[in-house]
C-alpha cells in the first residue's frame, strides 16, 4: 500500500509509486506554450501571470482572456511564445549582476547632505 | 565562462534560500527529490481540479433556476481554470502537459478521493461547496506560502476564487433549509454522505504520514494533516448549527480542556479503497476524462494545421505599446 498525504489542495493523494518523469515519446506534440502578461488597470505595467498552451497567438490571447481574466483582472493582455523569451541564467546570477553590486554611488543615500538643506 | 558549481555548493544555496523563507523559482537548482515531490504534488492537485468538474457538472443541466445554473457553470469553469494554473506551474519544473494528461488517464497519477463519490441530489452541489471546498480552503490557504514560487502564486489566485465556491454552496443550502421538509431532508442526507469523505481529504493521521516531516522541512507543507483536520472541524461545527443540520458523528463534542471539538475515528480502510480505485465512481470519472481527451483530439490537430497554414497575424504589435 502506498503512502498518502494531503499535500495538494483537494486533499489526500498517494505520494509513493507515482511516476513524475515525462515520457514524451508516448505523447503527440502538444500546442506550443505561451507566457501571459496582464495589465491590471490603466497606469500599471503588464505583469507575468502564468502560461498556457495554444495553437497560435490569436488563440493564446483568447485562452488568456478566459483563463486569467474571469473576474476583470485585466484591461490588456500580452502573450509571448515561451520559446521566444531570452532569460538570464540563474547559474551565473552572481557574476551577471555583479556590475551593479559595487556601485553604491548610484543610490541617493550614498551622498551626505546636511540636515538643514531644504527640499533635498 | 563560469565554472559549474559543485553539487554541495548548489545544495547549500538551496538550503539557504529555504532558511531565509525565500521562494524557489523555476530555473533554480533544486534537489531531484524536491523536483519530483513538487511535480507530483502540483500534478495531482491539478488532476483533482480537472476531475472535480465532473461531480458538480452532473447538475448543470438540472439546476433549478437560471441563476443557479449560471453560478454552477461559473464554478465548474473555475475548477477548469484552477487545473490550468496548476498544470502551468508543474510545467515550470520540466513536466509536460500532454504527458501529465496521459498519466491521469492511465491511472498512474491520482486525484483526490473525494471526487469518486457520486452527486445524488442537487443538495450535493451545496454541500460540496460548503464542506468539500471548505476543506480545500483549509488545505490551500497555507499553500499560498509554499516554497515553490509558481505554485504559491497559483494558490493565491485559486484561494480568492474558492471563497466564492464555498459561499455559493452555503447560500444554496440556507435557501433549501428555508424550503420544504423534503428539501431539508435532502440537505441532511447530502451532509451525511459528504461529512466523512471531507474529513478524509486531510489525509491519514500524522503518525501514519511518514512524508510530512520532509515536506514541512522543504516548506511545501505548512501544517500536519491532523492540525488541518481539527481546524476544519472547529470551523464547520458552528456553520452546521447555523444551517440547522446535524453532522453525522455521535462523538462530536466540544472539549473545553483542549479548546477544540473532539470527533470520531475516520474509516481509513474506506479511504484507501476509494483512492486506489474502488470508490463508487472511479471508473466513470476516468472514462469521462479519457473520452473528452479523445473527442477533442481532432480539434487540437485541426487548430495546429490551421496555425501552420496561416502566418500569424501580428496584431499584438499594434496593441503592445
Amino acid at each position: 500500500m502506498s503512502d498518502f498525504s494531503a499535500e495538494g489542495g483537494h486533499g489526500a493523494v498517494p505520494v509513493s509509486d507515482v511516476p513524475v518523469r515525462p515520457e514524451s515519446a508516448h505523447v503527440r506534440a502538444d500546442w506550443p506554450l505561451y507566457e501571459v502578461f496582464l495589465r491590471g488597470k490603466r497606469g500599471l505595467n503588464h505583469v507575468h501571470v502564468g502560461s498556457l498552451h495554444a495553437a497560435d497567438p490569436q488563440m493564446a490571447l483568447r485562452h488568456a482572456r478566459d483563463l486569467y481574466t474571469r473576474r476583470n483582472e485585466g484591461v490588456s493582455i500580452w502573450v509571448v511564445a515561451a520559446a521566444d523569451i531570452t532569460a538570464s541564467s540563474p547559474d551565473e546570477k552572481d557574476p551577471f549582476f555583479a556590475p551593479s553590486g559595487d556601485k553604491v554611488y548610484r543610490h541617493p543615500t550614498f551622498y551626505e547632505i546636511p540636515d538643514d538643506v531644504p527640499h533635498m | 565562462m563560469t565554472a559549474v558549481p559543485e553539487a554541495t555548493e548548489l545544495q547549500a544555496h538551496f538550503d539557504q534560500t529555504l532558511e531565509h523563507s525565500r521562494r524557489i523559482e523555476p530555473r533554480d537548482w533544486v534537489p531531484d527529490k524536491y523536483r519530483a515531490t513538487m511535480i507530483r504534488q502540483i500534478a495531482q492537485h491539478a488532476h483533482s481540479e480537472i476531475i472535480g468538474m465532473q461531480p458538480e457538472g452532473n447538475w448543470i443541466t438540472r439546476a433549478p433556476s437560471l441563476r443557479r445554473k449560471a453560478i454552477l457553470i461559473a464554478k465548474v469553469q473555475d475548477e477548469a481554470g484552477h487545473g490550468m494554473y496548476l498544470y502551468s506551474a508543474a510545467e515550470t519544473l520540466g513536466a509536460d502537459r500532454a504527458d501529465l494528461t496521459e498519466k491521469l488517464i492511465s491511472g498512474r497519477q491520482k486525484y483526490s478521493s473525494i471526487f469518486n463519490y457520486p452527486t445524488l441530489s442537487y443538495a450535493d452541489v451545496g454541500v460540496i461547496g460548503w464542506l468539500v471546498d471548505g476543506a480545500a480552503i483549509c488545505n490551500q490557504v497555507p499553500l499560498c506560502r509554499s516554497s515553490y514560487g509558481p505554485y504559491a502564486r497559483a494558490m493565491v489566485r485559486i484561494c480568492k476564487e474558492e471563497s466564492f465556491h464555498q459561499r455559493q454552496g452555503y447560500e444554496l443550502l440556507l435557501t433549501m433549509m428555508r424550503g420544504t421538509d423534503a428539501q431539508r431532508q435532502m440537505v441532511q442526507d447530502a451532509t451525511n454522505r459528504f461529512w466523512w469523505p471531507s474529513l478524509m481529504m486531510f489525509g491519514p493521521p500524522d503518525d501514519a504520514s511518514p512524508n510530512t516531516a520532509q515536506s514541512m522541512a522543504w516548506g511545501i507543507k505548512r501544517h500536519t494533516n491532523d492540525e488541518l483536520r481539527q481546524r476544519f472541524v472547529d470551523m464547520t461545527v458552528p456553520q452546521a448549527d447555523k444551517l440547522g443540520v446535524t453532522l453525522p458523528d455521535p462523538e462530536l463534542a466540544w472539549n473545553d480542556e483542549r479548546g477544540h471539538y473532539d470527533f470520531g475515528a475516520v474509516d481509513w480502510d474506506e479511504f484507501k479503497a476509494v483512492v486506489s480505485g474502488n470508490g463508487p465512481c472511479n471508473a466513470q470519472r476516468i472514462a469521462r476524462r479519457q473520452a473528452a481527451h479523445e473527442d477533442g483530439a481532432w480539434v487540437r490537430e485541426a487548430a495546429l494545421a490551421h496555425a501552420a497554414k496561416a502566418p500569424a497575424v501580428h496584431s499584438a504589435e499594434e496593441h503592445a505599446r
